[in-house]
């Protein structure tokens, strides 16, 4: 815990004065170049999703990471946005813009009211608090009509972008997704990089002396709270929309640990670590499912190593060799 | 080995005969193999499509059938992935199994898309033939109303007629007490009341205890998986059944009976669309099955797996091809004929009819060892077991 909290707040430290650093600008370049002829070498609908999982998982990172809250009830904002954008799409037939918006909408509504209450207690209470308003979101998908309980929402229509640009062919959908979920990647980079990033930082790292220091700590912890919560169902929607279904799956208390799991893999409190965490987690599921029940003990193992060897994520790992934030 | 030698020996005949047709079928059997469902499904049903494929001797008649599987962890997105990249990229034709109604479902809409087959044999939702019906699925085994029809109506008959439900406070459960409830009241019996549990509820005493005040003949558990096993182990422990009333399981399976024991689950009835000691058929089918399985008996999901891959197999080989509308064309109107499920048909919103049968479990004074968990009580023909086909709302149908 010590070293992760090291690195980072050198990286604030060294980041801040000089604006970028230049080795993020380049890791960025890279990752959009390689993403952007991935769907020429791989299948774009698996890619698709570990970028949905980036996003998410760097959503959570936002608040574990950087504001040092761990919400164990994430998948309620990640679920309730893609059941509010596959119904805005099925249902009402909007456009898969207006219902994403929708969906980030919600669920930015939605970490407002659990946030509100949620950052009143930490620690441990603040992990059980989200868990549980994410336990009442996911009976309130259980429930409710629109949501067609144990189904969920099938058959969920792509549409057309800004109404001409059909979204049906997996490969123009590819570049969509890649420029919502790099446009909220770049976002949290930049939130991370801001002043309202450092005084996240600072309240992480000593609550009692930021509150000294004058700082309205709570209000810093709501605002990190909604747009992490945002981000998360942007995510959300952007997935209904790549599988054309929203399901109890996606609100289940499995997802809010998966994503926890995919952000301690990765690197909590790293720029990267989140993206790679999913992408790992994301292709395991995918490539060992030919094996059966091996790939929960598989994934298991993974977990237990990384936890006992590299507590720091596999990012974190690399960027304590390279003695660079990352 | 069997199935290597098989097809060597198939393609030694082929080549001799010097058939001119050859097919080469690829099939993705796609099941839980990690979860709660992996018992009923997993593992067996891809060694129920292998001895399906292996009877019908495919590779002498010019049809080269390859078997892949994946595990869809029961995650709708997992198997919606999964289902793409086969159509895509591994060239499958034909999805079988898939339990999970939601995971079904996301798969019939893509086999829909991609203009491929899909022979669910799994999954319990009546959507994958009513109003989400698709014109290259078909639903083979069971489906909740046949399971609640089948218990409702033959319990009535046997004049267990008041009926009380436990019913899982969400949809699946609530329409599983209705469709009961609706075939209890045709037959003349009366429903004298219901409580409903949270889902996934832990505790049932209090339930089970106003069950047992209610006086009802039968309690009808309008629950699945992990709710209707606890339940049937509180019900147990209250000594309902020992005290006169019946307990009727409305989703259940052989391997849930497996996992209770006779000890706790005697007495309860409950309907199925196959048990391996019914005739002489199925038992010799049960044996080589569970010879493959280290000796678990095969559930009616596998059964179902098997009779679908038996008949898709057909169409190909009547079609002449793997072109989906011909064989489902062929298949829809050839009634189907197997081992494992006798005479059948493919109706036109894909629905699969068969005759279903209602058991009771027996007493393990009764049970004569492994796997000897049933007795018949009734069969339910094909013709009413399944939902009228005007009452689906499939768009396919005019």
């Amino acid at each position: 815990m010590s070293v992760t909290t090291e690195t980072t707040y050198s990286s604030a430290s060294q980041a801040m004065p000089i604006g970028t650093p230049r080795h993020h600008i380049i890791i960025f370049a890279v990752l959009l170049g390689l993403l952007l002829i991935a769907p020429f070498l791989l299948y774009p609908v698996f890619i698709m999703k570990i970028l949905c999982f980036a996003l998410f998982a760097s959503a959570l990172n936002l608040l574990l990471g950087f504001g040092g809250l761990l919400s164990f009830g994430h998948a309620a904002f990640f679920g309730s946005a893609s059941y509010v954008t596959a119904h805005a799409a099925k249902v009402w037939g909007l456009t898969p813009e207006v219902s994403i918006l929708l969906g980030t909408g919600s669920a930015a509504i939605l970490g407002l009211l659990i946030g509100a209450l949620a950052i009143r207690r930490q620690g441990i209470y603040f992990a059980m608090v989200t868990l549980a308003f994410a336990q009442m979101v996911f009976f309130f998908a259980l429930q409710a009509p629109f949501t067609g309980g144990e189904d969920g929402i099938q058959a969920v229509p792509r549409g057309n972008l800004f109404g001409v640009l059909s979204l049906a062919d997996d490969r123009t959908l590819y570049f969509v997704v890649l420029a919502i979920v790099f446009g909220g990647l770049l976002a949290i980079y930049r939130i991370i990089h801001s002043p309202f990033g450092q005084v996240l930082k600072a309240i992480r790292d000593n609550e009692p002396r930021s509150i000294s220091l004058g700082y309205k700590v709570n209000r810093y912890k709501l605002a990190v709270f909604v747009m992490s919560a945002a981000l998360a169902g942007l995510a959300g929607s952007t997935k209904s929309l790549v599988f054309q279904l929203a399901s109890l799956t996606d609100v289940y208390w499995t997802m809010s640990g998966e994503v926890v799991l995919m952000t301690l893999l990765g690197g909590m409190g790293t720029i990267f670590g989140p993206f790679v965490g999913a992408a790992v987690i994301v292709t395991m599921q995918n490539y060992f499912a030919s094996f059966g029940a091996w790939v929960t003990i598989l994934q298991g193992t993974i977990f237990v190593i990384s936890v006992l060897l590299f507590r720091e994520g596999i990012v974190g790992v690399l960027s304590k060799w390279i003695k660079k934030p990352l | 080995m069997n199935f290597k030698t098989a097809t060597l020996a198939g393609l030694a005949a082929m080549l001799m005969t010097g058939s001119a047709m050859a097919v080469d079928v690829k099939l993705g059997v796609l099941n839980d193999r990690s979860g709660i469902y992996a018992d009923l499904s997993g593992e067996g049903s891809v060694v129920a499509a292998r001895m399906a494929i292996e009877d019908f001797d495919a590779a002498s008649k010019g049809i080269n059938v390859e078997v892949i599987s994946a595990d869809h962890q029961n995650k709708p997105d997992v198997a919606s992935t999964i289902a793409r990249q086969w159509y895509d990229e591994e060239g499958v034709d034909a999805i079988v199994d898939v339990p999970t109604s939601s995971a079904a479902l996301a798969v019939s809409e893509i086999t829909r898309e991609k203009g491929k087959i899909f022979l669910n044999s799994g999954a319990a939702s009546t959507d994958l033939t009513g109003a989400q019906c698709a014109p290259g699925t078909a639903h083979w085994t069971y489906d909740t109303y046949a399971l609640a029809n089948g218990t409702g109506r033959a319990m009535v008959e046997s004049g267990y007629k008041n009926w009380y439900f436990l019913t899982a406070d969400y949809a699946f459960g609530h329409s599983l007490e209705a469709n009961t409830s609706k075939v209890v009241e045709e037959t003349g019996g009366s429903v004298v009341g219901s409580v409903r549990h949270p889902f996934p509820g832990t505790d049932f005493s209090s339930f089970l205890l106003q069950a047992q005040a209610s006086g009802a003949d039968v309690i009808g558990l309008a629950n699945a998986g992990g709710d209707t096993v606890n339940s049937i182990k509180q019900a147990a422990e209250f000594g309902i059944t020992q005290a006169g009333q019946a307990l009727a399981g409305l989703l259940i399976f052989i391997t849930d009976v497996h996992a209770l024991g006779l000890e706790t689950a005697q007495g309860l009835v409950l309907t199925e669309a196959f048990y391996w000691d019914l005739n002489d058929d199925t038992r010799e089918w049960s044996a080589r099955f569970s010879e493959e399985m280290g000796g678990s008996k095969p559930t009616m999901v596998h059964a179902g797996v098997y009779s679908a891959v038996t008949h898709y197999l057909k169409g190909v080989e009547a079609a002449d091809s793997k072109e989906t509308e011909a064989v489902m064309d062929w298949m829809k109107s050839n009634p189907s004929q197997d081992q494992v499920f006798g005479e059948g048909s493919l109706r036109e919103d894909g629905r699969h009819l068969h005759d279903m049968y209602l058991f009771q479990v027996k007493s393990p004074a009764e049970s004569a060892g492994d796997w000897d968990y049933y007795k018949l009580l009734s069969t339910i023909p094909a013709e009413v077991a399944f939902m009228p086909l005007e009452d689906g709302g499939c768009a396919l149908v005019e």
